[in-house]
């Protein structure tokens, strides 16, 4: 459902994805790992038009979407939880959850009462402003307001870093449950062990360029991936 | 004397007030001072004065002022509009990847351009603009109230209670603010941010073109140069507020109009434009944040 192909983008002169490969079917889990400063949050705000890549395709079904703006590509339904979760601080837990629904994909109604039953802590405080809410608390408003476009793919960028370990289960819980739900996800993950263990497929990529891909499985016995990300 | 001072405190400080929003709505968007935004204000006196005057010719005016004046207001605010959503995306837009004092040049530049646009247009002399209530007004307990400044102070108020309506209620509004905090979860969320920012553009010419042209009315006389000193003005009203603060650029207006007055009646009306200095000096050495403003986190 989405294929990118030989993607090369950068900052200016730094070159951090080097002709990148990645494909994502349907109602799949797929879990990108590496190392910081490999190019995974590159690779997701490329597929998110933030960043424009300088060539390779990213196809979407048919359609090559590289080079959309950004809210075009919201538009044709993937949405992103970014790194270090990015709440509008100022604006309360509701409205951040309406600047999620702004292109007005489906019916608001059904799309908040979805996200206030997956976190109900959200409706609680929905009065409350976005910067006074806990890290965990961010996190799943980060992801409610993603849910809130209704997309087909979401792109999720580090969802664990820097919470507690019950929040860590709570949100790895809820990727399965959103996938359960039909969307296709992306993962990003420093845990790699908990992505893989979660996701069916995943790639390694080391300084911007895929060393390894293959199911889950296969890569949580991979010797390689052993030593330098399951710490074993 | 005091009481007639606050009045006219709170007239001009309602003026800068309008054109400080402009200055603090963009900066809270782009973190760009624009420093073109008082021409914008200088270009709403003149057009204020030739529409007005088109309308004379017309004859509207001797047949019912009140319509030439809204009129004029409406095309005013229209024209002024569009020379900042145009302004933006000739000078500013280009530069939006660029390093900070790119744009910030860039504003020097349409600033000085337009200034000298409208000396050679319409001359380096004072305009007149025709008096449309004089000092026509009302006396209460020995303060003298003008019709126009009752006016001022009212559209003011009323565009600032919109203004504030509209930033706080509506979808485009709230897209503002998500925008003015992180520009890029804005555009991952799904806005057009490009449409935001020219739509803040729009809004803040907008209001000073109301300014521009009540300052005109209010004074009688335009000149190519107003822009400078009623834009330096505003800018010390939006510090003073907080820069990228909206209720903030309100208060400070409105606090700077006061201290003019109170400062001209009570200490020296020679020093007058010197005040509005004084006060900008003193809040960047003791409060750079402003009075409402917060400490801002830099950004990696």
């Amino acid at each position: 459902m989405l294929r990118l192909a030989n993607i090369h983008a950068g900052y200016g002169p730094i070159k951090a994805l080097k002709g990148i490969d990645i494909e994502i079917n349907r109602g799949e889990i797929v879990s990108l790992i590496g190392s910081n400063g490999a190019g995974k949050s590159t690779c997701l705000m490329t597929i998110s038009g933030i960043l424009k890549s300088v060539s390779g395709s990213i196809m979407l079904g048919d359609t090559d979407i590289a080079g959309l703006p950004p809210h075009r590509i919201v538009q044709r339904g993937i949405s992103q939880v970014p790194e270090g979760r990015r709440i509008f601080p100022k604006l309360t837990i509701l409205e951040n959850l309406q600047m999620g629904a702004f292109l007005g994909r489906g019916d608001f109604t059904t799309s908040l009462e979805r996200i206030y039953k997956l976190f109900p802590i959200l409706h609680e405080r929905k009065k409350q402003s976005g910067g006074t809410l806990s890290g965990g608390e961010q996190q799943m408003l980060a992801i409610g307001r993603a849910l809130m476009s209704n997309p087909d793919i979401l792109l999720l960028d580090e969802p664990s870093l820097g919470l507690a370990p019950i929040m860590v289960s709570k949100i790895f819980k809820t990727i399965q449950e959103i996938s359960s739900e039909g969307i296709t996800i992306l993962l990003v993950e420093q845990n790699a062990r908990a992505a893989l263990k979660l996701s069916h497929r995943g790639y390694v990529l080391e300084n911007g360029c895929i060393t390894l891909s293959g199911s889950s499985s296969d890569l949580l016995d991979n010797k390689k991936v052993q030593q330098a990300y399951l710490g074993e | 004397m005091f009481f007639q001072q606050i009045i006219n405190g709170l007239t001009l400080g309602s003026v800068y007030a309008l054109i400080a929003l402009g200055y603090t709505m963009v900066y809270g968007i782009l973190e760009l001072i624009n420093f073109a935004h008082g021409e914008i204000y200088m270009l709403g006196a003149y057009l204020g004065i030739i529409i007005l005057g088109f309308f004379t010719a017309l004859g509207l005016t001797a047949y019912n002022m009140p319509i030439a004046l809204v009129l004029t207001f409406i095309l005013t605010v229209f024209f002024c509009a569009s020379y900042g959503f145009t302004m933006e995306k000739l000078a500013y837009k280009p530069l939006r990847q660029a390093p900070k004092l790119s744009p910030l040049i860039s504003a020097i530049g349409v600033s000085i351009f337009l200034q000298n646009y409208v000396m050679i247009t319409q001359g380096a002399t004072d305009k007149v603009f025709p008096s449309v209530a004089g000092n026509e007004g009302f006396t209460f307990a020995d303060i003298h109230i003008t019709y126009i400044q009752v006016a001022i102070i009212t559209v003011s108020g009323l565009i600032m209670l919109l203004l504030h309506a509209f930033i706080s209620r509506t979808r485009t509004g709230k897209a503002m603010r998500a925008v003015a905090q992180d520009k890029n979860m804005a555009a991952l969320v799904g806005i057009n941010t490009d449409n935001i920012i020219s739509i803040t553009f729009i809004i803040g010419s907008g209001l000073a073109a109301v300014a521009g042209m009540m300052v005109s009315v209010y004074y009688g006389l335009v000149n190519y140069s107003i822009g400078y000193s009623a834009g330096i003005k505003a800018f010390t009203a939006a510090v003073l507020g907080g820069i990228g603060n909206i209720p903030g650029a309100m208060f400070g207006g409105i606090l700077l109009g006061l201290i003019e007055s109170l400062g001209a009646a009570y200490i020296s009306s020679e020093y007058k434009d010197a005040y509005a200095f004084v006060i900008l000096i003193l809040i960047l050495l003791v409060k750079p944040t402003g009075l409402f403003g917060k400490e801002s986190e830099e950004k990696i």
